[in-house]
């Protein structure tokens, strides 16, 4: 097995955990806005759990790391293009159609990325990893169900959700793109290789589709470059509105 | 059902309450009792819910991941007080649509201060210190009120409260003895959050049209002007310990009361926020008016998708 340098370590836990961020703060935006007092804890639930996952990475990358680092100076100093999630997870919440379909789609691909990461030799993210698999269980849970009850509901919620599921089709196919930091992670037996899941994942996200009486897009063009840090125009504004008090008060205590 | 009986009824009901018994909602209760809860009931339930929105205006940018998951934990708390205080109600024989509805046209009310704005960080520190604080003051007598599901409640929404009130000064703390810029954050927001929170408790005994009869009914235990009492003896020198000013130049120790006097509360600012005139009540019944109606088509999927699993489910029992 090949030994990895401290910056492809630190690269492939950003990979990881800003996924979770991002999504994490897509979600706490809607916080007190959901359409029923129940979904709007659950969502919030989600973010919660995701922001927590955050943390235990950011904290184990500025233990890495070392000097002044710390989960703050990760999550809030960073300019976009230093950040690695996906762009599925920067986009925006356009209604509960799109939240959930997002929320799906990296559900599924995200349960089978932590599932095999239980197995990494790196133990801390390991561990990471175990705590995690039961989180986002409940979340694919929770997702699958609302979109077969969308898809399978009215005629105006299965218009809905299907054209969220056919805009946001042609971000999934990055879900399984490898920088050079996840192939040293992965020879190094840290990082999972995701590009042998897309199999399980297009099994399970078809299923759940079938089920839900929705059609799988037929598209075959795909956009990427949020793993090498070339985001969405979206990603700007979140930043912006995330790192607000950092940037605005340096170097201070919260 | 006739009169003798009704009055028997009346009479064990008081004799209940004078007990220190619950009323549970298949209890036989006069139907004022009944409207008088729901009216409280629904309104504590609008504003655990309507409190969310100006908190949740700084969870997007709280400045460090821990104090982002604390916050979105506690707004996510006030939705879970909501969620049991509308459940509470609705035992009372009224549905939470019903609840939602009067609270969208205006006739129920919420209170008064989420209509005012949160501008910085601190404002959430203030918030947890001072309103959660004066939210506490006036709930914890509410676990012994008579009705069983609101005290039930109210045992668990005041656990949290007291969590959310110590996070609150907490992030004071932080400010009060950090850099000159986060103490004048943290002594502005004392300056803005203060008298509201001290209106929170309510008009002054001899203006409170409710206090008789609520008191009667274990609905209330102490009187406005006693718990906002409270409320002062209470914080000022938790003030004290943060070297933060109270914004009131006639704030006082008397020792003979061996309690702080304080200066006169401007009445006219709480009418005119009661009757809509508050910086943020026009957004704030906006913002919940936009979630319900916005959330229509997911509620309809909902449903239509049970009924269907529930037809497909008798359909394999046949």
């Amino acid at each position: 097995m090949e030994k990895m340098n401290t910056e492809n370590h630190i690269q492939y836990i950003y990979g990881i955990a800003d996924n979770s961020l991002i999504l994490g703060q897509r979600l706490s935006q809607l916080c007190g806005h959901g359409p029923t007092l129940e979904t709007d804890i659950a969502c919030t639930n989600i973010a919660l759990d995701l922001l927590g996952q955050t943390r235990n990475y950011y904290q184990y990358a500025a233990q890495c790391m070392g000097e002044s680092a710390t989960e703050d100076t990760i999550a809030f100093l960073r300019t976009e293009r230093q950040y690695r999630n996906v762009l599925l997870v920067e986009q925006p919440n356009t209604h509960f159609g799109y939240v959930m379909a997002r929320q799906f789609l990296f559900d599924v691909y995200h349960l089978l990325v932590v599932t095999q990461l239980q197995e990494s030799t790196d133990s801390m993210l390991a561990a990471i990893a175990q705590k995690s698999v039961k989180e986002v269980q409940y979340h694919q849970r929770f997702s699958a169900a609302w979109i077969k009850r969308l898809g399978d509901g009215t005629a105006q919620s299965h218009q809905k959700i299907q054209e969220a599921i056919n805009d946001l089709w042609k971000f999934t196919d990055e879900l399984f793109y490898q920088n050079e930091h996840d192939i040293a992670a992965i020879h190094a037996g840290v990082g999972v290789d995701v590009s042998t899941l897309k199999e399980s994942y297009m099994t399970t996200v078809t299923e759940v589709l079938t089920e839900a009486t929705l059609t799988i897009p037929a598209e075959t063009w795909f956009r990427k470059g949020g793993k090498e840090g070339i985001h969405s125009e979206h990603m700007g504004y979140l930043l912006a509105e995330m790192q607000y008090m950092q940037r605005t008060y340096p170097d201070m205590k919260w | 059902m006739k009169t003798e009986n009704l009055k028997d009824r009346a009479i064990l009901f008081e004799q209940k309450i004078a007990r220190d018994e619950k009323i549970e909602p298949k209890d036989w209760m006069p139907e004022k009792y009944r409207k008088t809860h729901i009216r409280q009931i629904s309104q504590h339930a609008h504003s655990e819910i309507v409190g969310m929105l100006p908190e949740g205006n700084w969870i997007t940018r709280a400045p460090s991941m821990r104090r982002k998951v604390a916050l979105l934990a506690k707004v996510q708390d006030e939705a879970g007080h909501g969620l049991y205080l509308y459940s509470a109600c609705e035992t009372l024989g009224v549905t939470r649509e019903e609840l939602y509805a009067q609270l969208h046209e205006g006739t129920a009310k919420y209170s008064s201060i989420f209509n005012y704005p949160t501008l910085t960080w601190a404002d959430i520190g203030a918030i947890g210190w001072l309103v959660d604080g004066a939210a506490i003051i006036n709930q914890v007598p509410l676990c012994t009120t008579s009705y069983g599901p609101y005290a039930r409640a109210m045992v668990r929404v005041c656990k949290e409260e007291s969590f959310h009130q110590r996070q609150g000064y907490e992030i004071m703390t932080i400010l009060a003895n950090g850099t000159k810029v986060q103490k004048e954050m943290a002594q502005d927001a004392l300056n803005r959050w203060w008298w509201p929170s001290l209106m929170m408790f309510g008009p002054t005994d001899a203006e409170s049209v409710h206090t008789a009869q609520s008191m009667q009914w274990k609905l209330k235990r102490k009187t406005n002007d006693a718990l906002r009492q409270q409320f002062v003896d209470q914080t000022v020198p938790q003030a004290d310990i943060l070297d933060l000013q109270i914004p009131d130049p006639a704030l006082k120790w008397n020792p003979e009361r061996k309690q702080y006097d304080f200066g006169p509360i401007d009445w006219e600012e709480f009418w005119q926020v009661v009757k809509g005139h508050g910086p943020c009540n026009q957004e704030r019944i906006t913002a919940r008016v936009k979630a319900w109606e916005e959330g229509e088509w997911v509620r309809d999927a909902a449903v239509a998708y049970a009924d269907k699993q529930s037809d497909a489910t008798l359909q394999k029992a046949i």
